[in-house]
């Protein structure tokens, strides 16, 4: 392992003893390739590119790349050419060999190599003292290097001046420059063989004799050689050159030759020669006969003839154009996009649907290989490159239906797209801004690493309607809520887009919108991007769409707020020193009309009815949007509407038969805050608390002016005028007959209706006795009037929280509650592990003070969780049980 | 020094410093703070320029060093991840990127010397922090120009050469190359340590700390963990490894291809997990330290810290657990090359 010879691309490649031959890719070498040579000079690079991918599929594994030549600028070219290769994945996975007899030109060449790389060639041919500067330099770039069997006397022709030279460099490079024995590798000169010439007939065979002197005898060093140079007498006769190349390596390798420039597409398989030919060109090869060579040449006039076929794996062209374009997609192969594109055009009735369809499924398909780490960022850029490419063909059909459809003339709305300052990622930018400027945008793309001045500056200059933001490291969330701040600065009122993979719809909520007074929307992929910029453009959207887009923020916010636990937690006690502060002197506090318990048996449906938040059933269905817009959705509009309709015939069906009964039961109690707990007594004037209900308090630290909650903050402290409400409600009674019913027909359909409905018909039922506590049974909101939405929006006085949701988490004090309420009368049993039976069923506490609010407890400290023990007479280990999630340390 | 830190590494497991982004946000430091009097006149922006706080807020670097080194870190890192040209010209301070670089070595080494003195037997180094600047070597930030490049190797070699110079005038023990996420870009700087170790014929030891970016397995510029070892390791390194981007569970199947591997030290200092939406780092200590502890139990680290969201309290449990267990040793390394 220590000796092996190690190069790398994207991937790692080791020369070991039992790895096979390596085979090095020739033909991006202009000396080699006429064809090559003609594309570097018509500065056909993106072709010139698809020669070396030619090579890796036939499977080269390592690439020489060579631009030596009079009328190039070799070292421009060679610069040009590994940059160009460096962006191809699948080629840039293989280690390059930067071939060329000037040094600026290696080590130009060097210098874009991000992986171990082999230099071809450094010799002697120079002086020792020149060798010796390349070799050190060689080392430094963390390269290996190919040494030519060459000296101040010339090119070594035979067997003793191969190992001579080979000898002596090996010396100089591993006891004076300290050059790894493993990362050289000697090439001893193929020359060309048959030619004719007497002193050339021990060409093959002396090199096959120094490759093999050169193993045995220099530890750790290779031998390479350009195999093609053998054949060079049968030029024009493809069929004998493979043949010569087949067999010449057969050799070779037999001796020690472990690496050779080959065209792997242009080698026949050695045991494939047919016997005749293989035989008068191995007599050539290892000199075995006086007249091979006019043998070898007899028989040449005879095969002249086809070359071996390159075969390509083109079976992915046979499937559909959909198929097609998604697999160039994700190949990022850019050779069959123009013709594919117009194909599906016209299997489209319109360009853009091009766009819409195959080309972005076919980028979603990369978008999720990406996120599944099969494809990485270099292949995914390429996919870009791909639908880039796509749609400048499609453009002037845009342009032309543009025209036709009267748009033309018409000023394009304009928005800026730019990656955060500190952030080089733009791919999901570049998507945006290509699907934008595909729906009539103009789009003003300042690229990556953009500071906000220049942002602000440009958005100023070039009139922008929007401007997008996108990043996709985690800095880049801070960075663009600087940008917000600084557009709020500058009293701008531009809508700002957020979108990249770590932006999400909460972050915008929580930390960017707050910051800023104009819209400010996340951007969940490029397809939405389009109906949003529209929405923010139009004159007559915009007003309505930023108001209700604020809101959700809003709303998110909020929720978030209840959840979201500060990473800074305070004492107990400094937490409970900055509670909730309520005036109750100046609270008028209401006795409720009836004291102790009260039932409601089989509650009317039809009530209840109305009460129904049809929201989250839509939600249980998967069905995103508010009720009652959804209904009207565009995309899921029809599906919920029919899923609606299904709903009520259901719960007609219900009500009139009374398959499901709605019980529950509410009870009112004298109580004073005593620290995090609430007592409660038997009469206003008792003195003894019989019961007492424990709650927990946010310790999370608190921006100023914010109290650290607790639900007993919301009762008075003063014995005797305060009370806490307590209930629990079903609405799923006979649920198991009606789903059984279901089960029964194997109509999942109803099965799932029918819970969902339950479900739906509980809370409903809360909500509605939650109204008449409010108005009547305590009495304190008796004037209370409130519209449907306002209900939903719980828009009243006083709040319901319920054991096991954030204000108080602990599932532990239904038990009090359930004994206090006897539930098990209405029908509502607890399971041992606190558990409401029938699962469609709501519990809480009712609150009456104004100040009363829902909030998330967060996560709480150990001393808190000591005391909360103590107080409930547990032990610390259960309370931490029951409390796992909100703990914030580990147990 | 009395003993070499290679020798140190064969006995045991040696500390890295936490972050150093995450223990400064807790300043909350405005521009002004940024800026300090030296640069009250600047014309650009210059929040955010974490490292101009060598300059500016000398004592609050100190503090966190400080820290650090109490809860039981070996090693800290300057406070110099961005301090080359190339990533200060994003705040126009280019002029001052030697001065940043020199002072910045100078007061990590002081800390370093008072801890030293106070335990002998615990000698305390500071490693010069190099990160990968803000361009990219090998990748085109323009997709329609794939053959663009906004950085070349030279460009790089000059502005890495002038960072490693100040650091180790200022007092560095040791260089650490980290957050590779263009194997080309520390190419550069590896050959610049070169140039600059022939030039002066001062030597320091040299770290290289790669960052795979995604479940891929990769560093950003698309080389797989083996094919960045064999890139960087032409320079006698005294540590190879990982840092950053994962958390520590997600590191490790790469630290193990490196440990397999490599004939260096292995150092790994992971994030405090992932972050959450709002880019925190959420993980604890206990946490980080349960990962963390995978690693040592497989024998693969000598050298171990923490990166983005790491904590003096993640530092401290690190190194408390890292005291149980042996570190990767030369048997060790020569058992896998020789295999």
């Amino acid at each position: 392992m220590k000796h092996t010879l190690k190069l790398s691309g994207l991937e790692a490649v080791e020369v070991t003893p039992n790895s096979n031959f390596v085979n090095i890719g020739e033909r991006t070498n202009v000396t080699g390739s006429a064809k090559f040579l003609k594309l570097i000079k018509e500065d056909k690079f993106d072709e010139a590119l698809e020669v070396a991918l030619d090579q890796v599929r036939g499977g080269a594994q390592v690439i020489d790349v060579n631009m030596d030549e009079g009328m190039l600028d070799s070292q421009l070219a060679m610069v040009k050419y590994l940059n160009l290769m460096a962006s191809e994945p699948e080629i840039a996975a293989i280690p390059v060999m930067v071939d060329s007899s000037k040094w600026e030109v290696i080590e130009a060449g060097l210098k874009c190599l991000q992986g171990k790389g082999i230099v071809n060639s450094i010799s002697m041919k120079g002086g020792v003292e020149e060798f010796i500067r390349q070799a050190k330099l060689v080392k430094r770039y963390g390269a290996a290097a190919v040494v030519m069997a060459f000296d101040e006397q010339g090119q070594a022709d035979t067997y003793q001046r191969r190992i001579d030279i080979c000898k002596r460099a090996y010396d100089i490079l591993v006891n004076e420059v300290n050059f790894p024995p493993q990362d050289i590798i000697f090439d001893p000169n193929i020359f060309p063989v048959a030619t004719g010439i007497d002193e050339h007939r021990n060409y093959a065979l002396d090199f096959f004799k120094a490759t093999k002197w050169i193993r045995e005898n220099l530890p750790h060093a290779h031998v390479s050689g350009g195999v093609s140079n053998v054949s060079f007498s049968f030029r024009g006769n493809q069929k004998v050159r493979e043949a010569m190349h087949s067999a010449f390596l057969y050799h070779a390798i037999q001796h020690g030759m472990d690496m050779g420039i080959v065209n792997p597409t242009m080698l026949e398989v050695y045991d494939e020669i047919p016997k005749d030919l293989l035989e008068r060109v191995e007599d050539v090869l290892l000199n075995r006969r006086e007249d091979s060579t006019e043998r070898l040449l007899d028989f040449a006039e005879s095969v002249k003839g086809s070359a071996k076929k390159k075969e390509v794996d083109d079976e992915w062209r046979k499937g559909t154009v959909e198929e097609r374009i998604t697999h160039s997609l994700v190949k990022g192969i850019i050779d069959f996009i123009d013709q594919d594109t117009e194909e599906a055009r016209q299997k489209y009735d319109k360009p853009l649907h091009v766009i819409e369809g195959p080309l972005m499924s076919g980028m979603n398909v990369v978008g999720d290989l990406f996120g599944a780490g099969k494809m990485f960022l270099p292949q995914v850029v390429k996919s870009a490159r791909v639908m880039k490419k796509s749609v400048a063909y499609l453009t002037p059909f845009l342009e032309e239906e543009k025209r036709l459809s009267g748009n033309v003339g018409k000023p394009a709305a304009r928005i800026l797209m730019a990656t955060v300052k500190g952030d080089v990622h733009d791919i999901g930018k570049n998507i945006v801004g290509v699907v934008l400027a595909c729906n009539n945008y103009d789009v003003v793309d300042l690229g990556v690493m953009v500071p906000p001045e220049k942002i602000i500056e440009a958005a100023k200059r070039e009139k922008v309607d929007v401007i997008g933001l996108s990043g996709l490291i985690t800095p880049s969330l801070d960075e663009m809520v600087y940008v917000a701040k600084e557009m709020q600065r500058e009293k701008m009122t531009l809508p700002l887009l957020i979108g990249g993979a770590t932006t999400s719809r909460i972050h915008t909520a929580v930390k960017i919108d707050p910051v800023y007074d104009g819209a400010v929307v996340h951007v969940l992929d490029a397809s939405r991007s389009v109906p949003v910029a529209s929405e923010l453009i139009s004159t007559e959207t915009r007003d309505a769409f930023k108001s209700k887009i604020k809101l959700e923020y809003e709303v998110m916010r909020k929720d978030h707020a209840s959840r979201q636990q500060a990473k800074n937690y305070i004492p107990l006690n400094e937490a409970r020193a900055n509670r909730v502060k309520i005036d109750w002197k100046a609270t008028q506090l209401t006795k409720p009309v009836i004291l102790g318990r009260r039932e409601f048996v089989n509650y009317p449906l039809e009530e209840i009815r109305k009460y129904i938040d049809w929201t989250p059933f839509f939600q249980t269905w998967m069905l995103a949007g508010r009720y009652p817009g959804i209904l009207k959705d565009a995309v899921v509009g029809v599906e919920a509407q029919k899923l609606f309709n299904d709903a009520n015939t259901m719960l007609d069906e219900i009500v009139r038969d009374k398959s499901l009964q709605a019980s529950g039961v509410v009870a009112f109690y004298p109580a004073a805050n005593k620290g995090d707990d609430v007592e409660l007594y038997k009469t206003d004037s008792t003195k003894e608390n019989f019961a007492t209900f424990h709650f927990l308090r946010q310790q999370n630290k608190k921006a100023q002016n914010l109290p650290n909650f607790c639900l007993a903050d919301f009762v008075s402290p003063e014995q005797g005028n305060d009370y806490l409400g307590i209930f629990a409600v079903t609405a799923g009674l006979g649920l198991e007959k009606l789903t059984a019913k279901h089960q029964a027909n194997q109509d999942d359909y109803s099965d799932i209706m029918a819970k969902a409905l339950a479900d739906r018909l509980a809370e409903a039922f809360a909500e509605c006795l939650h109204e008449k506590v409010r108005k009547e049974l305590w009495g304190y909101a008796q004037d209370e009037k409130l519209t449907d939405q306002q209900l939903i929006d719980e828009e009243y006085n006083g709040i319901r929280p319920a054991p096991g949701y954030p204000a108080c988490p602990d599932h532990t004090e239904k038990k009090l509650l359930f004994e206090l309420l006897e539930a098990e009368k209405v029908g509502i049993q607890l399971t041992e592990s606190y558990a409401m039976f029938p699962g469609a069923a709501v519990s809480g506490f009712y609150f009456s003070h104004p100040d009363s609010k829902y909030f998330g407890l967060g996560k709480i400290e150990k001393d808190q969780v000591l005391d909360y023990a103590k107080r409930k007479g547990m032990s610390v280990e259960e309370i931490e049980r029951w409390l796992a999630p909100n703990l914030a340390y580990d147990i | 020094m009395s003993q070499k830190i290679q020798d140190i590494l064969k006995e045991r497991i040696l500390i890295l410093d936490g972050a150093m982004g995450t223990m400064i946000q807790r300043h909350k430091l405005e521009e002004a703070d940024f800026r300090g009097e030296i640069l009250r006149d600047h014309p650009h922006p210059l929040k955010g320029n974490n490292d101009l706080l060598s300059l500016t807020q000398p004592d609050i670097i100190k503090d966190i060093h400080r820290q650090y080194f109490e809860a039981g870190a070996d090693i800290v890192e300057t406070n110099t991840f961005g301090s080359t040209s190339v990533a200060q010209a994003d705040y126009h301070l280019e002029h001052l990127v030697y001065q940043i670089n020199y002072e910045s070595a100078k007061i990590a080494k002081e800390v370093a010397n008072e801890f030293t003195q106070k335990e002998p037997n615990k000698p305390r180094f500071v490693a010069g922090s190099m990160g990968p600047t803000t361009k990219l070597a090998s990748m085109s930030p323009d997709v329609n120009n794939p053959g663009y490049r906004a950085i070349t190797f030279d460009q790089l070699v000059v502005a890495f050469k002038e960072q490693a110079k100040a650091l180790i005038d200022g007092g560095v023990d040791m260089l650490l190359l980290e957050t590779v996420t263009d194997t080309l870009n520390v190419k550069a700087g590896l050959f610049a340590i070169q140039e600059l170790f022939e030039e002066t014929g001062k030597e320091v030891p040299v770290m290289v700390s790669g960052t795979i970016t995604d479940a891929s397995g990769r560093i950003l510029s698309g080389q797989t963990a083996e094919a960045f070892l064999i890139s960087v390791s032409h320079v006698p390194l005294l540590s190879v490894g990982l840092n950053c981007a994962l958390g520590a569970s997600a590191l490790r199947p790469y630290l193990k291809v490196l440990s397999d591997r490599a004939p260096f030290f292995i150092s790994a200092h992971p994030n405090a997990g992932l972050p959450n939406e709002f880019g925190q780092y959420d993980q604890t200590a206990v946490q980080m330290g349960k990962e963390v502890e995978d690693y040592l139990k497989e024998g693969l680290i000598n050298i171990l810290g923490g990166c983005c969201g790491s904590t003096p309290e993640h530092i401290k449990r690190i190194a408390d657990i890292a005291k149980n267990y042996k570190p990767r040793t030369i048997d060790t390394i020569e058992a896998a090359t020789t295999a």
